[in-house]
């Protein structure tokens, strides 16, 4: 039977790497993410047979309790919470590793190997920063915990302090394994260092720590895999690992900034003085228009380019906005939209708003695919955006998002922005792009203007 | 464990990472939510130690521990494969 097992462990590994390499196309992709799933199916009843389990009636209960509130919540969530559901799946996952970790030492206590105390402590440091970091993330993102900078005195000291503190204890108990209560210590130390890590994050850098997170998700499965000595953890917390540390490096790459710079919290002393000091007052006159001009201007063109931002999702204008899309594309206009990394409130985040709306995935275009075709542009819609697409990036070295990637809008030959006042945006700077000669400002909550636009249109 | 069978569990997380790296760096930026909601799935993989904590014969702490760990895992691996599905679902051609 252990042959069996092991065997089908490896067939399981093998199906979350086929599975991952499916996700590489959004036409094979569902496909992908079951085959995954059936590897893990496969994983979880291969081991019911291990004969280390004797009583099911726990695990019976487990996986169905398990199943009932995992199964509720994703049905439930909105598509808007997205960042918030996978924050908390990350945290359980660091949870689930604590906990692991911490029944394998009561189990072989006290003769324990150094190499499997090693890894025990590994597990449960992973593990409690992952758990308690997450929630922290989750409540940030919820609105239970406030989205701002948190600095505390000696922030940086206190949390070098911390791991000093679990690895200190961590050698102690390899070397004397025998006292639990100190075990425990390095558990409660390590989940507060998960809370005074995430807490300095601001909200606009939550992408970031979610996909930190993520990836910690995945090297505490794989921690739990060296505690247990079973490859398949080890296989698959390594790719989750992986995928987590190219998601965040994308993010900060996206945002201009570096990933020490995010995870210290810097963002918030580099945007905090600009709008005191910059939007003292207007640079200039902006051009308005409103939905019968606007409809007039798009009746003539033949490409528009829709740059959708957080702001368009909050208003929930998708709808509105496909809709608009829609009878520009029957009078001939060739639609697309340009998509920001950053668009959304965690990696490719826009591109699953605007799916659920019902905007075919061929017409999302990233933002190094679309960049260059902005000048034999006609009209750029943007909606809710307002840093993704601030000239300020490429032209000021003053500005807080200098050297940002942005998406080059102001090149095309008008440029429309839908937004409710002149505020500046999430970085909290003002656009010049407003003041420029082939800018029209068009004002009003986003769904209504967007349908408004819509009705203006099909009269004509 | 001594230290070889240790060494080789090293050898497969390496190798492993870099297998992550190859197949991550391909998935398009559209899919990136499901990305991560799908490895996060993944993650749950965690539930195969939890199992066998759970199942001891005698009940003690580990069992408890090992209880909850089934659930918290549970709850990652089917609400990661359920909403990873619920949003693959939607993404549609024109």
């Amino acid at each position: 039977m252990e042959l069996v097992i092991q065997l089908t462990y490896l067939v399981a590994s093998v199906f979350f790497i086929y599975g991952l390499k499916m996700l590489g196309s959004p036409k094979t992709a569902r496909k992908g993410n079951m085959y995954s799933a059936l590897g893990m199916l496969m994983a979880i009843i291969v081991t019911l047979f291990d004969k280390h389990i004797i009583n099911y009636e726990w695990i019976i209960i487990g996986l169905i309790a398990g199943s009932a509130i995992g199964s509720t919540f994703a049905l439930r969530v909105k598509m808007t919470g997205m960042p918030q559901m996978v924050g908390l799946l990350n945290g359980l996952g660091g949870g689930a590793s604590v906990l692991v970790a911490l029944s394998e030492y009561y189990k072989i206590v006290p003769e324990i190997p150094v190499t499997t105390g090693t890894t025990i402590i590994i597990s449960i440091l992973i593990g409690s920063v992952t758990f308690t970091g997450s929630l922290i993330a989750f409540g940030k993102l919820q609105g239970i915990v406030t989205g701002k900078v948190v600095k505390y005195p000696l922030q940086h000291p206190i949390n070098a302090l911390l791991l000093l503190v679990v690895i200190a204890i961590g050698v102690y108990i390899v070397i004397n394994p025998g006292n639990a209560d100190i075990l425990l210590s390095v558990v409660g130390v390590a989940l507060v260092l998960g809370v005074l890590l995430v807490l300095p994050i601001g909200g606009a850098d939550m992408p970031v720590a979610i996909s930190l997170l993520n990836s910690y998700s995945g090297l505490a499965a794989a921690s739990t895999g060296f505690v247990l000595q079973n490859n398949m953890l080890i296989i698959a917390g390594a790719l989750v690992g992986a995928a987590g540390i190219i998601l965040t490096l994308i993010m900060c790459r996206a945002m201009n900034r570096s990933l020490m710079n995010v995870v210290l919290g810097g963002w918030a002393s580099a945007g905090a003085e600009g709008p005191a000091a910059e939007s003292a007052g207007p640079k200039g006159d902006v051009k308005s228009v409103d939905a019968e001009e606007l409809a007039m201007i798009l009746d003539s063109v033949s490409s528009v380019i829709i740059v959708p931002g957080y702001g368009m999702a909050v208003a929930q204008a998708q709808h509105a906005v496909r809709e608009l899309a829609n009878t520009l594309e029957k009078k001939g206009v060739k639609v697309r939209y340009a998509i920001h990394p950053v668009a959304g409130r965690m990696p490719g985040h826009m591109n699953v708003l605007l799916a659920e709306a019902q905007v075919p995935y061929d017409e999302l275009i990233a933002l190094e695919d679309i960049n260059d075709d902005f000048p034999n542009t006609d009209v750029v819609i943007v909606i809710g955006a307002n840093d993704v697409v601030n000239p300020a990036a490429r032209n000021d070295k003053s500005s807080p998002i200098y050297g940002m990637p942005i998406l080059n809008a102001d090149y095309a030959k008008t440029v429309v922005i839908n937004k409710r006042s002149l505020n500046v945006g999430y970085a909290g700077i003002d656009n010049e792009l407003f003041f420029y000669p082939n800018t029209l400002m068009y004002f009003g909550d986003a769904k209504d203007a967007m349908s408004k636009l819509n009705s203006e249109l099909k009269e004509l | 464990m001594d230290g070889q069978s240790f060494l080789m569990l090293v050898y497969i997380f390496v190798l492993a990472i870099f297998v992550g790296f190859e197949l991550i760096t391909k998935v398009p930026p559209t899919l990136h939510t499901p990305l991560m909601s799908g490895s996060n799935a993944i993650s749950g993989i965690t539930i195969v130690g939890a199992l066998l904590s759970a199942g001891l014969e005698e009940f003690t702490i580990s069992t408890i521990l090992g209880l909850v760990a089934v659930i918290f895992a549970m709850i990652n691996v089917v609400g990661g494969y359920l909403v990873t599905d619920r949003m693959l679902k939607m993404f549609k051609k024109k």
